[in-house]
C-alpha cells in the first residue's frame, strides 16, 4: 500500500539530480568519490595532502541547510527515535559504514553509477537490514 | 581550486539531500517500511542521481586524470567479503532505528537539531571506533600500505 500522502516523486527525483551534479563534479573535477562516510573516514585517519577537500567538502554539507533557508522555508524534520536509540543507531551507522567501506552515498549513489558488484552487494544487505529493523520495531515490538 | 570545487559540490549534495527529502528520518523509515504505509520516495533520489552519476563515472573511467589535476581515485577494491557485508548489516540496522545516514546526519548537525546533534555525534564516535580497532588488529599490514593510498580501496 503506497503512502500517497508523503509521497514526493517529483521533488525526490530533482533532489536525486542535483545529489547526482555533486558527486559527478566531484570525480570530474576532483576525481574522488562523493562518499561522505569515507569523506569523514579519511578526516578521522589525516594523510598529508588529503585534508583540504574532505573538509571542504563537509563544510558545504553543514551549509547547505544555512543556504537553503535563504530560498525557501523547510518544513521541520520528524524524528520519532528517542536518545538512547539515536545514540545506539549512531554508533551502528558510524562503525558499520566505515567497516562495510561506504554509506549510501558511496555504495548507492556513486557505487551502483560504477556499476559495481561490490557496492550493488552492500546496497543489497543494508537495505534488507533497514527493512527487516523498520518491520521488527514497527510490526513486531510496537 | 580542489578545495573550493569540493565545497562546491558539497553544498550542492547537502541542497539535493534536503530537497529530495533524505534529511527528514520519517521519510527514510517510511520507505523502509514496506509492510506499513510505503513512501517510495527514495528510489527516486537514487533513480535521479544514477542517472547523472552513470554518465559522470562513464566519463570519468575513460580519464587518466580529473580536470583540476591529481589522481583520479576510483575504487579498486572488487571482492565481496564478509566485512563488506557484516558493516553493511550493522548500518542498515542503525539507519532503520534513526532514519539518518551519514550525509543527511551532516546536513542536520548543520541545521542544529538537537536530535540530529545526539546522533552526529554518536556517528562519528563509531567511525573513531572502528579506526581505533582497526589500527589495532591491523597495525601491521597497515605500516606497509603508504598512508596517502590508504583509503584508495574504500568505496566511499
Amino acid at each position: 500500500m503506497i503512502d500517497w500522502t508523503h509521497f514526493t516523486p517529483w521533488s525526490s527525483l530533482a533532489g536525486g539530480i542535483l545529489i547526482g551534479v555533486a558527486a559527478a563534479m566531484l570525480v570530474l573535477l576532483n576525481g574522488r568519490i562523493a562518499g561522505v562516510s569515507g569523506i569523514i573516514g579519511g578526516v578521522l585517519r589525516p594523510a598529508r595532502g588529503d585534508m583540504a577537500w574532505r573538509l571542504a567538502f563537509i563544510i558545504g554539507l553543514l551549509a547547505a541547510p544555512v543556504v537553503y533557508r535563504l530560498m525557501t522555508v523547510p518544513s521541520p524534520p520528524t524524528i520519532e527515535a528517542g536518545y538512547p536509540v539515536l545514540v545506539l543507531a549512531g554508533l551502528l551507522v558510524g562503525a558499520g559504514t566505515r567497516y562495510g567501506s561506504g554509506c549510501t552515498a558511496g555504495h548507492v549513489f556513486c557505487g551502483l553509477s560504477r556499476l559495481s558488484p561490490r557496492s550493488l552487494a552492500a546496497t543489497l544487505a543494508f537495505m534488507l537490514s533497514g527493512f527487516a529493523t523498520v518491520y521488527a520495531v514497527r510490526h513486531l515490538v510496537a | 581550486m580542489n578545495a573550493v570545487c569540493a565545497l562546491v559540490a558539497g553544498l550542492l549534495f547537502g541542497i539535493g539531500l534536503i530537497v529530495s527529502g533524505m534529511t527528514d528520518p520519517s521519510k527514510i523509515i517510511g520507505f523502509l517500511d514496506l509492510a506499513g504505509a510505503w513512501d517510495p520516495s527514495l528510489a527516486f533520489v537514487m533513480g535521479g542521481a544514477i542517472l547523472v552519476g552513470l554518465i559522470a563515472f562513464r566519463i570519468a573511467r575513460k580519464r587518466r586524470a580529473p580536470l583540476l589535476g591529481g589522481a583520479m581515485l576510483l575504487p579498486t577494491s572488487r571482492s565481496i567479503d564478509r566485512q563488506l557485508i557484516l558493516g553493511s548489516v550493522a548500518f542498515g540496522v542503525g539507519w532503520g532505528l534513526a532514519g539518518y545516514c551519514p550525509g543527511p546526519a551532516i546536513v542536520a548537525l548543520g541545521a542544529g537539531q538537537d536530535k540530529a546533534v545526539v546522533f552526529t555525534v554518536a556517528m562519528i564516535a563509531g567511525m573513531a571506533l572502528y579506526e581505533a580497532a582497526d589500527r589495532h588488529f591491523h597495525a601491521r599490514r597497515r605500516r606497509r600500505v603508504p598512508r596517502e593510498l590508504s583509503d584508495v580501496a574504500g568505496d566511499g
